[in-house]
């Protein structure tokens, strides 16, 4: 299956290479260098490219590529899934994926590598079972192994490789026993130039952050099921219990878990939390342009519009923006284009406004299409579905939990065209 | 570098050292400095030598680290080989591991040195703690040396009966390892492989289909035994085994089952080529049966379904391509959900979903039509996500969304990305060679681009308008006349090329211009690209065959330039041309149909998806992916056209279900049975219990209950197929014994949808408040009784679809449900029954008996309830029967139907209905299925064909058809084998409501988002009857399918709803006024629904 791993920095730097399999030469890395050449944005790079005796299988994230080298037939999406789970892992374990971080904890990474897969064939990928075998690196521990010898490895099999409830480990102990969930939604919507939807759907994850003692098996139950359209759920969530009653019945792994993404995807449902008055022009004749736009609160269920930005990738042939905002500051990206307005709170008194003008390079044409406007937002304490759950029930443990759940919204991938 | 420093020093600090050390190495980059490499390498490594070598566990441990980080760097540090292995056998673990690290690394180059560690490993093995012995053995088969390996197949076999599955699993892994190392061991491992096949711990499942893939994917004899274990353990395996395991059970499906997707058999025929066959085999006829899915087949499907909702894309995926190559055409839509949400996920799950989306997409526009607008394009995806969302897109466009596609790629056309704008244009032109109706309006649209500031879309354009026209030139010359003027400004090499191609095509449609615009070619000719220079030599040689005199110089003078021009290809054209063209004794007779060859009509192109050609792969796979076979890919076979013998695939039966079935329920399963259908009328009491135990235990097992009913079903059928052929002797005909058994089988079908609907409403109960208790009995027995029959069914209700999970468990209920029935009316004794001796009319009995069963019970449960219907959600109003078709236009034929209000079974956007057929003339009727329909696009579930219809009988059957929340009737025709009737459902506007649960102040909330224009109201008059809240909510109910809100205010009634299929919702409320007036209030966004139902709530309310 995987054979090695390359990390290539955006740069275009190899790092780290890991082998599962015989060493190969890291002048395979070659084509995918040329490809990333062809590709121009990273971003653009295929996923899936074929050399003439290797396929590479890549992925960029936080800036790094993820590299992998493979001889034969094996799914795709296979090795996709398993790089962003080793990703993942270093996230869990580092805080951040990069390559600083990387290189600092390169012994702890080759460890972890060594231990996710066995002959390229994925061995341990849950992160409780991981941090039983390596234990994530502190300041603290590291002083005190140097001090002591002692190692950061565990030497017995993690409890959870065997159980059937593989993503918890036995014997979990708190003196503050909580249960949090994060309901967060995300708006994907496209509005066209008149501001009606194209395109509107939400996307849904319980987030969770469980800290209880024991075996306890926990079952949530939501006031409306229905809405779900489309759920995925960690493996730790018992099917048959969801297909029958649309209750999430399961033991939960400890510490952050992903417990379950949905999709609302009926189009009347999703309310479009702002709405943007916008006026973008280029003249035909001369070198300038102007921008004017306004944004305001639409469907807020009364809460407050956070963390409002606005972002908008402007024609190369942009030179300059001349703009005032009343509220928040504005950006431009000169090698990029890339004009960003940061507003904070929208307040429904006195919306937010930029307006000004754009210098255009002399003697360009006019851009034939006005750039689109992306934005970004977030409302505290709702679920823009209305998705709301009922309660939280715990069995098989004595102690009484705490529990809690917040709700956020948040805007996806929230595009209006001009 | 003193090691007095690096005692102290951290991760970070080691790794400045090396750095230092490094300074002057040359890494790939490198150029020359052979001193460096030599002095600098040979220093650090003596220093790290030095420190392996001390005594102190934290300095080797220190060195081991650096030595790693120089590995994960590619640079060389085999020279240190044998001061590293010494410490093989360390005592610190983490130590160890990195020299394990180490040791896979470099024992290839180094393998003298390598075999030093060989009997650390082997005393490993040996390790109490089996996480030792997993590594000893991980290590020992990572190193690829040839001479251990009589040692590595000694290790693999004896940890392949080892007692740890952790162990077992590794070994599974070194059995592909070492087959890497020494293909001629692989009958060796063949037979490991087949001991671990049969291990049955989910942790070896996946890993030892991976070794089998690898080693011996053809020996598809070892799976046979397995195959069912694996299908009911699948589940549970680790998400990337599942991955595995299914892709491989792809390929031996489609080896061991004959195929579902036969021509002749349409889907919602299935069901009934599967009675048809039940009973033609109890007669033992084998030749020419219609298909029937092997239960094994039914096996993998069921059990593969869940897996859908997987947070793992690869599973998701592997899962899709399944049921892509192996279900039944129809089912196969059931995962189009699922991989529609894995476009949310990450850039290269996207790409790699919707190439496989666009395969499918060629095949089976219906499964994505519906989530069309999911593929639209963000000028923030990358480029080529985009083309991969085009493609999808135009493979979806049909006539009745081509406009709003189109009005998409006018967006797209306009995007700043030039290479998008460009692939957006060619999907513009497939668009309008598909679909007839739009090919004007493409055409024009075209034109419009023309003139385009932009080079790249002009030239694209004129590259797309000249395939456009060559497939209907007639009425275009206008179009050609444009693109004329356009030359001069157009300079994309093909684009000229395409013009001039155009000119010469059809030039005696332009006559004036054609000539004129080779005379301006003439002129520019040497300065042209290659591929205009040919087309201008083509241009001249057609022009001067339809009109030499005013061209003839022309072409001779372009003929001259082409002769000495420095790309042969237009030496070689020119020669060609002029020896057809210009007539001189040596060309003969060619020269005579130089007209024919050079103005021969030419096919139109077919604008085709890059797609088209894929399916020849496996979807998901790598070689699908690159449209190239991959190294390793294994073919995906044809159905065969006999299956092979599937006893192969029988186990010992007994046995798994003692493995997997917990005795409790194994043993309680068959005699609940019993109970179920006997405690209707007397054994109340003991059925509940047993009841409810076995619907809690089936529940509540989850994953274990997956494998339980799997390997019942296994148990049933052998224990089925005895009985089977005894009875076939007595059931007197064939066609009468697949009457009687479709019959039940619908039923059973209400049944079950009843009992899931019942046992929501009373758990609700349960939890609400506890007047439950008070009950009377009959209620809590019932509903117990019968959410235990929805265990038995589950496997029906699993699927969405109808298909039987398997014969012989159907037969079960088939024999079983009769007796029931007839008991009640006749009460006859059980026993007499299972002979199958009931005459037809039995039939029509037990359907007629059924539905009134079904309204006996729902009146009753809505007079128990009625106090709690208060506050639970699901509405139970009288059912009232609407006449589908009258007996007298239907010649003795009649229908009716009302609506269940239950969630539709097929799709939720759609509203379930009822209908009864009754044949109340003198001959049978036969073959009653739904025929055309109107608007065409209404979305019709039919029912099953109803095969026969003796007079006298009626059924039940049940549809689902999607509305659009519009009380437009849906037309379509009831055909019976001879006759055809056009009828008509017209929905009441609260039919298309299903009740939605909220509470007073969600209700509250939602109900102020639809104030405004989405609020209607009117103050009504009420009927002294109704005033009471129990009276207006059963009117309500019977009006319209919507939830009570519980209230804490006495002269408020809230009820929510949703419309079926959009899923808006609409609010009512009722607010009592004095002297029974009331004002209602409807809050929702479609007002015409609103209008209409506020109508008919005032027609209820107002009568008694």
């Amino acid at each position: 299956m995987i054979h090695s791993l390359f990390l290539v920095s955006n740069s275009g730097d190899i790092f780290l290479e890991k082998h599962w399999k015989s060493v190969i030469s890291r002048s395979v890395c070659d084509y995918f260098f040329e490809a990333k050449e062809k590709a121009g944005d990273p971003e653009n790079v295929a996923p899936v490219l074929q050399t003439p005796h290797h396929y590479l299988i890549s992925i960029y994230r936080d800036k790094l590529f993820f590299v992998s080298v493979t001889q034969t037939e094996v799914p795709p999406l296979f090795v996709i899934e398993f790089l962003h789970r080793v990703a993942d892992t270093f996230q869990d374990y580092f805080g951040e994926c990069s390559e600083s971080v990387i290189k600092d904890n390169t012994v702890t990474v080759y460890e972890l590598l060594e231990e996710m897969l066995d002959n390229g064939f994925p061995l341990a990928t849950e992160s409780n079972v991981l941090k039983e075998m390596i234990r994530p690196p502190t300041i603290l521990r590291s002083v005190v192994n140097t001090l002591t010898g002692g190692s950061n490895v565990g030497g017995t099999l993690p409890t959870g490789q065997l159980s059937n409830v593989p993503w918890r480990r036995v014997g979990v102990k708190y003196t503050n026993n909580e249960a949090y969930f994060d309901v967060i939604e995300e708006i994907d919507a496209i509005l066209d130039k008149s501001g009606t939807t194209v395109f509107a759907e939400i996307q849904g994850v319980i987030e969770a952050c469980v800290k209880l003692s024991g075996m306890p098996d926990l079952t949530l139950s939501f006031m409306n099921p229905r809405l779900l359209d489309d759920v995925s759920f960690h493996p730790c969530v018992r099917f048959k219990r969801w297909e029958s009653e649309r209750v999430l019945s399961f033991i939960p792994p400890d510490g952050n878990f992903r417990l379950l993404s949905y999709h609302v995807s009926s189009q009347n449902l999703v309310a479009i939390p702002v709405y943007v008055k916008q006026n973008i022009s280029f003249l035909e004749t001369g070198s300038c342009g102007r921008l004017d736009i306004t944004i305001g609160p639409k469907q807020t269920m009364g809460k407050m519009v956070e963390s409002l930005m606005v972002t908008i990738p402007m024609p190369k042939s942009v030179l300059n923006v001349n703009l005032i905002a009343t509220q928040g500051t504005y950006t431009f990206d000169l090698s990029t284009k890339v004009l960003l307005w940061d507003i904070g709170k929208l307040n429904p008194q006195k919306l937010p406004n930029l307006r000004g003008s754009l210098s255009v390079q002399p003697g360009a044409p006019k851009p034939e299409e006005n750039p689109s406007i992306n934005i970004d937002l977030k409302i505290q304490q709702l679920a823009i579905s209305g998705l709301k759950v009922s309660r939280l029930d715990m069995y098989g443990e004595k102690y009484k939990p705490f529990k809690g759940v917040k709700y956020v919204t948040k805007a996806g991938k929230f595009q209006v065209r001009t | 570098m003193s090691t007095g420093a690096l005692y102290n020093d951290q991760p970070g600090g080691a790794e400045a050292a090396v750095e230092a050390g490094q300074e002057t190495t040359p890494t790939s980059s490198g150029t020359g400095a052979a001193f460096g490499l030599f002095s600098s390498d040979f220093k650090k490594n003596e220093d790290l030598k030095e420190m392996l070598e001390s005594n102190k566990e934290s300095l080797k441990l220190e060195a081991m680290k650096r030595i790693v980080q120089l590995i994960s760097k590619g640079k060389k540090s085999s020279d240190l080989f044998p001061a590293v292995v010494k410490n093989v056998a360390s005592k610190n673990i983490e130590l160890k591991k990195l020299v394990y690290v180490y040791l896979v690394r470099y024992a290839e180059e180094q393998q003298d040195l390598a075999l030093l560690s060989i009997s650390t490993f082997q005393r490993a093995l040996k390790d109490p703690n089996q996480f030792i012995r997993a590594s000893a053995l991980r290590v020992l088969s990572s190193i690829r040396v040839p001479i251990i390996v009589p040692i590595m197949m000694l290790a693999i076999k004896e940890a392949a009966s080892d007692l740890s599955p952790y162990v077992r699993k590794t070994s599974a892994h070194a059995i592909q390892k070492l087959y890497s190392l020494d293909a001629d061991q692989k009958e060796h491992l063949i037979e490991v492989i087949e001991k671990l096949l049969k291990d049955k711990s989910t942790l070896v499942a996946g890993s030892v289909v991976m070794a089998f893939e690898e080693v011996c994917p053809d020996r598809i004899d070892l799976i046979h035994k397995n195959y069912r274990k694996l299908c009911n353990l699948l589940v549970d395996v680790e998400e990337w085994g599942q991955v595995v395991i299914i892709n491989m059970l792809t390929r031996y499906a489609r080896t061991q089952f004959t195929s579902p997707w036969k021509e002749d058999a349409v889907f919602d025929d299935n069901e009934k080529a599967f009675y048809d066959s039940d009973s033609e085999e109890k007669q033992g006829q084998k030749e020419a049966k219609p298909y029937i899915m092997d239960p094994d087949h039914r096996l993998l499907l069921r059990n593969t379904k869940p897996l859908l909702q997987s947070r793992n894309t690869a599973v998701v995926m592997a899962v899709a391509q399944l049921y892509w190559h192996l279900a039944p055409k129809h089912e196969v839509s059931i995962v189009t959900k699922s991989l529609v949400r894995l476009l949310r996920s990450h850039r290269e799950v996207q790409y790699v979903v919707l190439e496989n989306i666009a395969t499918m997409s060629i095949q089976r526009k219906g499964m994505f039509e519906p989530y069309m607008k999911s593929f639209y394009v963000r000028s923030t995806d990358a480029t080529h996500i985009k083309t991969l969302k085009l493609e999808i897109l135009t493979n979806l466009a049909n006539e009745a969304n081509i406009s709003t596609i189109l009005r998409e790629f006018q967006t797209y056309v306009k995007s700043q990305d030039k290479a998008f704008a460009a692939a957006t244009i060619q999907a513009i032109g497939r668009c309008a060679t598909n679909i007839s109706e739009v090919t004007d309006t493409c055409l024009n649209g075209l034109v419009l681009l023309l003139s385009n500031r932009d080079e790249t879309v002009v030239a694209e354009s004129v590259v797309v308008i000249k395939k456009l026209l060559q497939t209907q030139p007639t009425q275009h010359s206008d179009i050609i006349k444009h693109m004329a003027k356009l030359f001069d400004n157009i300079t994309v090499p093909m684009a000229r090329a395409s013009i001039l191609w155009l000119m010469g095509e059809y030039c005696e449609r332009v006559p004036k211009i054609a000539p004129d615009v080779l005379r301006k070619m003439a002129k520019s000719f040497t300065s042209e690209e290659d591929i205009v220079k040919l087309q201008t030599v083509n241009l001249a040689a057609k022009l001067y065959l339809t009109n030499s005199k005013q061209t003839k110089l022309l072409t001779q003078y372009i003929l001259n330039l082409g002769k000495y021009d420095q790309n042969y290809d237009i030496r070689d054209r020119t020669r060609f041309i002029r020896q057809l063209i210009v007539p001189n004794e040596k060309s003969g007779t060619l020269n005579k149909y130089a007209r024919r060859i050079l103005l021969a009509s030419k096919p139109a192109p077919v604008l085709e998806s890059a797609f088209k050609d894929r399916d020849r792969f496996q979807l998901g796979t790598l070689s699908h992916s690159l449209n190239v076979k991959a190294a390793g890919y294994q073919e995906l076979s044809d159905w065969p056209a006999v299956a092979p013998d599937p006893s192969v695939r029988n186990v010992e039966v007994i046995e798994p279900v003692r493995e997997w079935a917990p005795s409790v329920g194994k043993a309680k399963q068959p005699k609940s049975d019993d109970k179920f259908y006997s405690d209707d009328e007397e054994k109340e009491e003991e059925g509940s219990g047993s009841g409810s135990e076995d619907s809690s235990s089936s529940s509540s097992g989850s994953s274990s209950s997956s494998e339980e009913s799997g390997s019942e079903s296994e148990e049933e059928s052998s224990e089925e197929s005895g009985k089977t052929s005894s009875d076939s002797g007595k059931s007197s005909s064939g066609s009468e014994a697949s009457s009687s058994e479709s019959e039940p089988e619908q039923k059973k079908k209400k049944r079950t949808k009843k009992a899931t609907q019942r046992k929501s409403k009373q758990s609700a109960a349960d939890s609400d408040s506890d007047e439950n208790g008070s009950g009377p009995v009959g209620k809590t027995s019932s509903s117990s009784a019968e959410s235990s029959s929805e265990s038995d069914s589950e496997e029906d209700s699993d699927v969405d679809s109808p298909p039987p999970p398997s014969p012989p468990q159907k037969k079960t209920v088939a024999k079983t449900k009769p007796k029931v029935e007839v008991k009640t009316k006749k009460e006859v004794s059980l026993l007499d029954l299972d002979d199958f001796s009931p005459a037809p009319p039995s039939a029509p009995k037990s359907s007629v008996f059924s539905s009134s069963l079904l309204s006996d019970l729902e009146g009753l449960s809505l007079s128990n309830v009625s106090s709690a219907m208060q506050v639970t959600t699901p509405s139970f109003g009288p059912v009232k029967t609407y006449e589908l078709l009258h007996h007298m236009t239907g010649k003795g034929f009649s229908a009716k139907y009302h609506f269940p209000r239950q969630p539709c079974l097929y799709q939720p956007s759609m509203v379930a209905v009822q209908v009864i057929l009754t044949n109340s003339s003198d001959h049978s009727l036969e073959e009653i299925h739904i025929g055309d329909r109107s608007p065409a696009s209404l979305n019709i579930h039919c029912f099953n064909t109803v095969e026969r219809l003796e007079p006298g009988a009626s059924v039940t059957v049940s549809m689902g058809i999607d509305f659009s929340d519009s009380t437009q009737a849906a037309n379509f025709q009831l055909c019976t084998k001879e006759d055809q009737f056009s009828v008509s459902i017209q929905p009441a506007v609260g039919e298309l409501l299903m009740p939605s649960t909220m509470t007073e102040p969600d209700f509250c909330n939602e109900q102020k988002k639809l104030m405004g224009m989405n609020e209607t109201s009117a103050s009504i008059t009420m009927a002294t009857a109704n005033t009471s809240k129990q009276n207006i909510s059963k009117q309500v109910l019977s009006v319209a399918n919507v939830g009570v809100v519980s209230s804490g205010q006495n002269d408020l009634q809230r009820f929510a709803g949703r419309t079926v299929s959009s899923g808006a919702l609409v609010l009512v409320t009722l607010e009592l006024r004095e002297a029974s007036t009331a004002l209602l209030t409807i809050n929702t966004e479609k007002s015409v629904m609103a209008s209409m139902l506020l109508r008919d709530l005032k027609q209820a309310l107002s009568q008694s």
